[in-house]
């Protein structure tokens, strides 16, 4: 059997929206148990003082990149058979810092805007209300930084690739990387709440 | 009562399993601003359909056996806000209010919201794709390019938090 499963013929494309809701609703569980259905949740990482986000996310991204990696590596889903991300980095860079900015004034992403929405968070109305003008917005511009938008692609790079090395090496670089800045930010989030508690601030 | 949020790792480790789910099943990652793509795209063509199967960002979304909702990343976007609304109901969460600091009135934080909305709409549709389809799904590929995107969101925000402080703290 091929992996993804989609490669075979026997998956229809109403399976695969089937799929779709059942991974979609696994994703919004648990983000809701994360505690992301809540912008102050998400929010207080921008304030030093709880990192729950990044803690979240990276060990999210860990958990998955052993997986890839691994039936990678034990050849039962090599990864040219995923749908890989291509590199833009001038897109990427700007849509990223823009998306912080989102962020940070909004109070979510748009993941996280719709678990709060289904929480019953009327700030997250508005949010989803938002992108929506924004997308349209940028559909209506879009004439005028086209050519800005779709040059300068460097396709799909793989950071080992990038850096010259193999995956047997990058892998481990980017747990120990993971692993480094949770403890750097463990220290961080101890020193601002023990500041906080001295000045008779709940965290 | 409210049962409590799970453990930050644990939390992640489930969020990564659900990831690889979805790339050992679809190939695909995850993905939340491709369903609001798709829906505004349904949106302008159903006000100017020629204009919109022409348009350079969203002509291949119009085929006659598959109109552009009838796809993966929208059912994802429903999938989310079921598990969304069953995770908060389960957890005894669900609570209608507005997430905002003590130093804020409730007026202005919606109009924040709404804003920060709408430049995080413009900066998905640059960077194709946000926290999950970007950062999440390009991040556990190594994707070069996906890794340059997360750093830029985590810098964006930091920039900017002090200025709008006393919206959160």
């Amino acid at each position: 059997m091929d992996l993804p499963l989609i490669l075979n013929s026997g998956f229809s494309q109403g399976a695969e929206l089937v799929a779709a809701l059942v991974i979609g609703f696994g994703f919004g569980f648990v983000l809701e148990r994360a505690g992301f259905g809540h912008a102050k949740n998400l929010t207080s990482i921008f304030y030093g003082r709880d990192f729950r986000v990044m803690r979240v996310m990276f060990t999210a991204i860990l958990v998955a990149m052993l997986g890839v990696y691994a039936l990678d590596l034990v050849g039962v889903m090599p990864i040219a058979n995923l749908g890989l991300l291509s590199t833009n980095l001038g897109p990427q860079l700007v849509g990223g810092l823009l998306l912080g900015v989102g962020f940070i004034v909004g109070g979510y992403c748009p993941g996280t805007s719709l678990v709060a929405v289904a929480s019953g968070k009327l700030d997250a109305i508005f949010f989803v209300g938002g992108i929506f003008l924004g997308v349209v917005g940028f559909e209506v511009a879009y004439p005028a930084f086209a050519t800005w938008h779709q040059t300068g692609g460097l396709g799909r790079v793989l950071l080992h690739e990038y850096f010259g090395v193999s995956s047997a090496v990058m892998v481990p670089a980017v747990v120990l990387f993971a692993v480094g800045a949770f403890a750097a930010v463990g220290r961080i989030e101890r020193r601002v709440r023990a500041g906080l508690t001295a000045r008779g601030v709940e965290p | 009562m409210s049962r409590g949020y799970w453990n930050s790792y644990v939390a992640g480790a489930a969020l990564g399993l659900v990831l690889l789910a979805s790339f050992v099943v679809t190939g695909k990652g995850l993905g939340a601003s491709g369903a609001f793509k798709r829906l505004s795209a349904a949106a302008l063509h159903s006000a100017s359909p020629t204009w919109a199967e022409e348009h350079a960002n969203m002509a291949g979304y119009f085929s006659p056996e598959r109109g552009p909702l009838n796809n993966w990343l929208v059912l994802l976007a429903v999938g989310v806000l079921l598990g969304g609304a069953a995770g908060a109901i389960t957890a005894g969460r669900v609570k209608v209010e507005t997430a905002r600091g003590p130093r804020i009135d409730r007026n202005t934080r919606w109009l924040l919201a709404l804003l920060g909305g709408l430049i995080s709409g413009v900066a998905a549709q640059i960077a194709r794709g946000c926290t999950s389809g970007q950062a999440l799904t390009g991040g556990a590929q190594l994707a070069l390019g996906s890794w340059v995107f997360m750093f830029a969101v985590f810098g964006g925000a930091y920039a900017l938090a002090y200025v709008v402080r006393k919206e959160w703290i």
